[in-house]
């Protein structure tokens, strides 16, 4: 302790200027005193932070929709903003700080291409965001609205469910905003905790007239956002955060869509159904390798990609082939959108069912901090779920 | 020192320099206090030996006197008008000399408004229509509104606004083919009565959720501005709406994005049993436009010139300059909120009468025509008969019409059909083929 004042007071008379309290650019000050810390060179069990719960697995290159660019998720959610901006004179994107690029660095570079009329900052206000997203799309120009975090989207819950979800109905057809698109980063991302970790799909699931889509990395992501883009529905498309940086992949350069309401089927399988989206098929293909070694089973692996509306059809089909069905989701498992596809599934193929549905989801606190490691579904606790099924 | 004298000279805001403007009328005393001026600074460099603030945020003078800005409730923001309640001109350069033919159609167009409210509540009250609102004493904010711009224009409403689409020529059939969810109803029979919308009038068609419209109508001014086409966009709603989120979001917005966009702000004293000094306490809605930024005026929404002066005034600014307008018309609700309110639970007999014999936008247009020749009793006399027949006849009509097909429950949640519906559906039909005697199909189209 002495050693440190010492230090200090010295400093005080070079470098260290005591006036500029906290100049954040050259906090000289904080990195000195962090170096004379005794734990600072050894970091303990404590200091070190917890590895990432799961590998990100890219998809193979796509070759029928020309050359393709190695690029991570906000880069490809660039390249598809980037596409929409130079065919649709009416696009425009909007948000808060979506200007200087993002504050996830989605819209980089975008503004001095396109012009500040089309590329522009709001003021911080999410019903605001979409309200102005609605009219934007009434008017008849095709409406990109970003908001920050999917945890923020709630003060503009009254907009999307009353007025956007319901906008061409209510009207008897005369008016519609299909031309809005709502962005979101989505999803548990290590520290987020509770105000930037959430997946609140299973709120907006319950919305007739709303399309919700969840890309599982770079390429699904620019061919599922194009066809939010030009589906004539308003669309929440949520982007896993965590793979923002993560997920690289090879990425058409060209525009090019996915359909939407269509799950695919990345690996088949016999014996098991697993069904995720997102972030979480990455941890369910460790789980179905996980289970090929360890419990010789093959397990069918469904990306669900649209949540709303759902492709019944290709769940319901791999359930009757395997009799077995795993739902995954970060989001909390009561009222979770796992428990619609649940009750849907054992409607339909009942019969079929040689074990309970099984959901694998977050618990029903709020996402914790510190605690994210014990509550993510991670691949062991997916694993012993497919265990227990296997001997039900 | 010197700052308090300079700045007595200063208006509190922005708006009664629009004020003084647009109305002609000598600034009024009203504040001797301290006003501030919102200025737009561009970017200057920071410069600290100037002894002026360099905030980001403000650019406005230092001061050295504590002293709370007054919010002036008192004397507040004047009310423009140009008829006294009599319907005479007070001040000759602001009536705006519209023609005989069209001052006779503001009118008619306010009278047959009149009349259609008259008969569809009463259909209410016999179980005809489900639910009415009635536009009783604010048929000037309408037609007077809707008279200054231009048919092009986008309207977003709230819901007392028929006027504005029977200025624009919504007929008595489509109106009652709404209130009756009949067939003919261009929203396929969805919504509750009253809930109105045209895309060949440009006319957005209501909600229920209020103030949702207002910034609606900002981010369809910002894409109607990109197209260049000499469009505006007009958002009507009541001052209980005012106080809602969404209101602040909409203003802001369409201020921070230069929208060519007029709010017309219907000040009616109630929302519902809720009067105006519960619902704020500072000056009405008009003294709100300044701290966002936005020009704005108050109205007395009864003078149907005064409404018509501003809303054009208003238009021509707000599409050449693109820049958002504030109008805040005062009025009086002279009608219950709805069919489902009885307004005598919390206001007098009295106060409503006061304004429906002595302050009626209706009257005094009327006084207007009279002393100049263009009206007279007998007109008066005829034209009622004639209003009452035409609306005795398209509500004769929509009674009998059927409602629209079940099969329109089904479509429009997306612009395509899913299969998830398509299913939902046949299991309707398919219940109703076993059960049919339970459910009123007759009344249906098939």
């Amino acid at each position: 302790m002495a050693a440190v004042i010492r230090i200090f007071i010295r400093g005080a008379n070079s470098k260290l200027s005591v006036s500029g309290l906290g100049a954040g650019v050259q906090s000289s000050l904080g990195a000195a005193l962090l170096k004379l810390s005794p734990s600072c060179n050894a970091r303990t069990k404590t200091q070190r932070r917890h590895a990432s719960h799961f590998t990100f697995h890219p998809d193979p290159v796509r070759t029928q929709y020309g050359p393709t660019q190695k690029m991570n998720l906000f880069q490809s959610v660039t390249s598809a903003l980037d596409n929409t901006l130079a065919s649709d004179p009416t696009a425009v994107i909007f948000g808060e700080d979506v200007a200087f690029g993002g504050v996830f660095r989605c819209t980089v570079g975008l503004r001095d291409k396109y012009g500040k009329d089309r590329v522009f900052n709001t003021p911080l206000c999410e019903q605001g965001i979409v309200g102005f997203g609605i009219g934007v799309a009434v008017a008849g120009a095709t409406a990109i609205a970003e908001i920050q975090f999917a945890d923020y989207i709630f003060p503009a819950f009254d907009q999307i469910v009353n007025e956007a979800a319901k906008y061409r109905y209510r009207s008897g057809n005369l008016f519609d905003c299909g031309n809005l698109t709502i962005r979101a980063p989505w999803g548990c991302v290590g520290h987020g905790s509770l105000y930037h970790s959430q997946s609140p799909e299973a709120f907006f699931a319950h919305c007739p007239g709303l399309k919700i889509v969840i890309p599982r990395g770079p390429v699904q992501a620019k061919g599922l956002l194009l066809s939010c883009i030009a589906d004539n529905n308003p669309c929440i498309f949520f982007e896993p955060k965590i793979l923002y940086r993560a997920a690289v992949e090879q990425v058409p350069v060209e525009a090019y869509t996915t359909p939407l309401s269509q799950a695919e089927v990345l690996q088949e399988g016999s014996d098991v159904t697993l069904v995720a989206w997102g972030t979480q098929v990455h941890v369910m293909r460790e789980v179905a390798n996980m289970a090929q070694e360890k419990l010789g089973l093959s397990c069918e692996l469904i990306d669900l990609q649209t949540i709303l509306p759902w492709d019944i059809e290709t769940v319901c089909k791999s359930v009757v082939k395997t009799g077995r069905l795993l739902i995954s989701h970060e989001a909390p498992v009561t009222g979770g959108f796992a428990a619609e596809i649940s009750s849907t599934v054992q409607e339909e193929c009942f019969l079929n069912l040689e074990a309970p549905i099984t959901r694998v989801c977050g618990y029903d606190t709020p996402f914790p901090h510190i605690f994210e490691p014990f509550y993510i579904p991670d691949k062991w606790k997916c694993f012993d779920a497919i265990k227990r099924m296997i001997n039900y | 020192m010197a700052a308090t004298l300079r700045s007595t000279n200063k208006m509190y805001g922005l708006c009664f320099h629009a004020a003084r403007q647009a109305a002609g009328l000598k600034a009024p005393r009203l504040l001797q206090r301290r006003a501030f001026t919102v200025s737009v600074s561009s970017q200057q460099p920071f410069d600290s030996s100037l002894e002026k603030p360099q905030f980001p945020g403000a650019s406005a003078e230092f001061v050295d006197q504590l002293e709370f800005i007054q919010p002036n409730v008192i004397s507040g923001i004047p009310v423009y008008r140009v008829m006294d309640r009599q319907g005479n001109i007070i001040n000759p350069s602001q009536d705006p000399q519209l023609s005989k033919e069209t001052v006779l159609n503001f009118y008619q167009k306010m009278t047959l408004l009149n009349t259609m409210d008259r008969i569809l509540y009463e259909s209410q009250r016999q179980g005809r229509i489900s639910f009415y609102m009635t536009n009783y004493g604010e048929e000037g904010t309408h037609v007077g509104s809707a008279a200054a711009l231009d048919p092009s224009d986008m309207v977003f409403g709230q819901y007392r606004e028929a006027g504005v689409l029977m200025y624009r020529g919504f007929p008595l059939d489509l109106f009652m083919a709404q209130c009756y969810a009949n067939a003919d109803d261009l929203g396929k029979g969805r919504q509750m009565p009253v809930h109105y919308g045209c895309k060949d009038l440009n006319f957005v068609t209501i909600s229920s959720p209020l103030a949702t419209q207002i910034p609606q109508a900002a981010g369809a001014a910002y894409a109607i501005k990109r197209e260049n086409r000499n469009r505006a966009v007009v958002c009507y709603f009541g001052e209980g709406a005012a106080s809602e989120g969404d209101a602040h979001a909409g203003f802001n917005f369409s201020a921070t994005l230069e929208c060519p966009l007029i709010f017309f702000c219907r000040n009616n004293g109630y929302a519902i049993s809720t009067p105006t000094n519960e619902q704020y306490r500072g000056d009405g809605i008009a003294a709100r436009g300044p701290g966002y930024g936005m020009l704005s005026i108050r109205v007395d929404g009864n003078d149907v010139f005064a409404v018509y002066n501003a809303t054009k005034e208003a238009r021509r600014r707000a599409v050449a300059e693109n820049q958002p307008f504030l109008i805040e018309a005062m009025t009086y609700r002279i009608g219950h909120h709805s069919t489902s309110d009885d307004s005598s639970a919390y206001r007098s007999v009295d106060e409503v009468n006061y304004w429906d014999k002595q302050d009626h936008p209706i009257s005094r247009l009327r006084h207007y025509m009279m002393a100049r020749g263009w009206w007279s009793e007998d007109d008066e006399r005829s034209w009622r008969k004639q209003s009452r027949k035409t609306v005795m006849e398209a509500f004769e009509r929509a009674e009998k019409r059927l409602k629209p097909n079940p099969e329109l429950l089904f479509t429009d949640v997306y612009e395509e059909m899913t299969p998830h519906l398509s299913k939902q559906r046949e299991s309707m039909w398919r219940h109703m083929q076993q059960y049919k005697e339970h459910y009123p199909l007759d009344l249906y189209e098939k």
